[in-house]
């Protein structure tokens, strides 16, 4: 029996201003896998994710879910973005957040009702959140507050998910509880991409790596992705070609 | 109240609610001056359509208006897209350039046979309420229900696309379509209000009301209920004191002051503002203070009961007198501080003062071993457990004593219990390490 495979990336290009950052990607994420996204700062790991879900313009490639390009199959897909995108000022309460993650199911103009209020209980609890449901959410720690973004995804049943930089700014009791709530998702069959960058805790963390920069170094089990000569593909000098190129291409396009 | 008094109460105040209501979202999507583009960008395009119809037309007028507006703000968007240039920048530089245009074709219109005046196009500048008629009234109304209607129908897309946007599209929600629809509704909700407060103006309608309703909740729903009452009130208060409601403080008796409808409105909205920022509830200026002031006193209250203890450890049971101007030194306290902090404790009934003399009762006393426990308590954690030198741990414990919960006392005490500590009164307070 194969593998479903839960995400297939192929041939992705990205260009920021005329300056690539991603060059052909290729790659397929199996069912079931806690993966980490690794790299260098600058090795497009953000852009993979925001690219493959459509958010930044794509020169090139095509990305399938299941299967099914992404417009077709949104309901499968789970997102965390980065903490700081976002003006915690603003007057929303936690169940509010959360609720946010049911709003995609329910379409145009139906409101949150018991079921869904029902469901976004059950989601702060998954993150030890319950009792800060009707705090406004600048009240929160950023643990606090990457915990709620957490919630907010799991409401969204989906099921692959997507996070980024989950651990930035987070203390080591909520990246602890992260961790093994997203590996209770694998279990479940679910996959879970996350952009991670500290390299001490792959091993530990993810049984499937993608090692980037600029271009796909690496993609697999932890094991055999994460080996010396890998790291140094993708950590060492060799790759300042590429950046050069880049660099020279961004400048000759901008007069 | 005349039949035109009323029409321009009910035409304002509805503007206002809805402005208000507008301006929450316009201001939580990070686009607070999308309206003051629009706003002053509408002058050229009301100058032109007079140019091209040549009489005074009011569909005409806002059918430019609105014309002008949307290509000031396509442009910023093709400016922004093509150079580098800093939002803020884009936006005075779009806005500058077309109320200097508007105004040019202004005094264009002025030299004309038609004349500019006649056709009252210098009313756009700063509005003129008293030309309100029932059509307009009309406009507003219907303005009023389709924003309002709006923004039930839509709330939970506008609230995801306003506070997230990169995960509401994620979503799959059309993130651009529904900012389309907030942006023209705010467009025409100012397109109305150019009658009114003018071009000028128009903005602080948007903004004002929302910004002083964020004071009061950090709820949305409630935000946007606050934020229209505001704008009404706002309207109504403007359009009553120029309407020559309010007494005239100077003049001849009996006089009437006349003042301009519309910057009375803005004016008054500053007040609600003004008031909102000053004294609502937890986030005001008064109430930030007094919770300040509240607890700043609460901390002298300790030192004082904690330096009449320890004046007079030595001479315990015995509770002894000491010279209050003596204290008041030690403490670096102004006397006034001081009289207001000894006052306090002896209606209390903590303290007895007598002849300049100030000495402990028991009630204080039974305080003031409450602080001194855990001052001490927490110089000793300091000293002992997290190793801060000792010449460091006493201004720490100064700020801690009175911010320490009992049970954390409690559990200091237990970590850090050593026999010989207590004190003979045996009030588990341990030995002062000075």
């Amino acid at each position: 029996m194969s593998e479903t495979i839960a995400l297939e990336i192929h041939d992705l290009t990205v260009v920021y201003h005329r300056k690539p950052v991603l060059w052909d990607i290729d790659l397929r994420v199996p069912e079931g896998r806690l993966v980490g996204i690794i790299g260098p700062n600058g090795a497009g790991k953000s852009t993979l994710i925001k690219a493959a879900l459509g958010l930044v313009p794509v020169v090139s490639g095509q990305v399938w879910f299941y299967g099914s390009p992404l417009r077709e199959c949104r309901h499968l897909v789970g997102y965390v973005p980065q903490r700081e995108t976002i003006d915690w000022d603003f007057p929303v309460t936690v169940m509010d957040v959360v609720l946010m993650g049911t709003y995609g199911r329910l379409g145009w103009f139906r409101r949150p009702g018991r079921a869904e209020r029902e469901l976004a209980q059950k989601c702060l609890k998954l993150v030890e959140m319950e009792e800060f449901a009707d705090r406004q959410i600048r009240q929160l720690s950023g643990g606090q507050q990457q915990r709620v973004f957490l919630a907010r995804a799991l409401a969204q049943q989906a099921s692959i998910y997507f996070l980024d930089e989950p651990f930035v700014g987070v203390d080591a009791a909520t990246e602890r509880a992260i961790v093994s709530l997203l590996q209770t998702l694998r279990d479940e069959r679910k996959t879970v991409l996350v952009v991670h960058h500290d390299l001490q805790t792959v091993r530990e963390y993810f049984d499937f790596a993608i090692l980037l920069n600029m271009r796909l170094i690496a993609a697999g089990e932890t094991s055999q992705v994460f080996t010396n000569e890998n790291l140094r593909k993708a950590y060492g000098g060799r790759l300042t070609l590429l950046a050069e190129v880049a660099e020279a291409v961004h400048r000759s396009a901008v007069p | 109240m005349s039949y035109v008094t009323l029409l321009v109460l009910l035409t304002t105040s509805l503007l206002g609610a809805t402005a208000g209501m507008l301006g929450c979202f316009a201001i939580l999507r990070g686009r607070a001056l999308v309206g003051d583009v629009l706003a002053h960008a509408a002058l050229p395009g009301i100058c032109l359509a007079f140019l091209i119809v040549r009489s005074r037309d009011l569909s005409a007028f806002l059918t430019g208006a609105l014309i002008a507006g949307i290509a000031a703000v396509a442009l910023m968007a093709l400016i922004r897209k093509l150079l580098p240039t800093k939002d803020d920048a884009v936006l005075g530089i779009v806005l500058s350039v077309f109320f200097g245009l508007g105004v040019m074709l202004l005094s264009v219109i002025q030299k004309l046979p038609e004349g500019g005046n006649r056709a009252g196009l210098t009313h756009f500048l700063f509005g003129q309420a008293a030309a309100i008629s029932r059509n307009d009234l009309l406009l507003v109304f219907a303005l009023s229900l389709v924003a309002t209607g709006a923004i039930i129908l839509l709330y939970k897309e506008l609230v995801v696309a306003s506070f997230d946007p990169t995960f509401a599209r994620v979503q799959g929600w059309p993130v651009g379509l529904v900012d389309l629809a907030l942006f023209s509704l705010v467009a025409l909700v100012t397109m109305l209000g150019l009658a009114v407060v003018g071009v000028v103006l128009m903005a602080a309608l948007l903004i004002m009301p929302s910004a002083a309703a964020r004071f009061w909740t950090d709820r949305l729903d409630r935000m946007l209920l606050v934020a229209g009452g505001f704008g009404a009130c706002a309207a109504v208060m403007g359009t009553a004191s120029s309407a020559g409601w309010v007494p005239v403080l100077w003049g001849s008796p009996g006089e009437k002051l006349r003042l301009p409808t519309g910057p009375m409105i803005i004016l008054s909205g500053a007040a609600l503002f003004l008031g909102s920022m000053l004294f609502a509830p937890r986030k005001g200026v008064v109430s930030r203070a007094a919770r300040l002031l509240t607890l700043r006193f609460r901390a002298a209250l300790d030192h004082l009961l904690r330096e009449l203890y320890e004046q007079t450890e030595s001479a315990l049971p015995q509770l002894a007198f000491q010279s209050s101007e003596q204290v008041r030194t030690r403490l670096g306290w102004t006397k006034i501080w001081m009289w207001m902090l000894t006052r306090y404790a002896w209606q209390r009934g903590w303290i007895r003062i007598e002849n300049g003399q100030l000495g402990l009762l028991p009630s204080g006393l039974h305080r003031a071993l409450q602080v001194v426990r855990a001052h001490r308590l927490w110089e000793l954690f300091l000293l002992e457990k997290a190793g801060i030198a000792s010449d460091h741990v006493h201004r720490d414990a100064d700020a801690m004593e009175h911010l320490l919960p009992p049970e954390y006392v409690a559990q200091l005490e237990v970590q850090l219990a050593v026999p010989e500590r207590l004190t003979q009164s045996g009030t588990s307070v341990p030995y002062s390490l000075h």
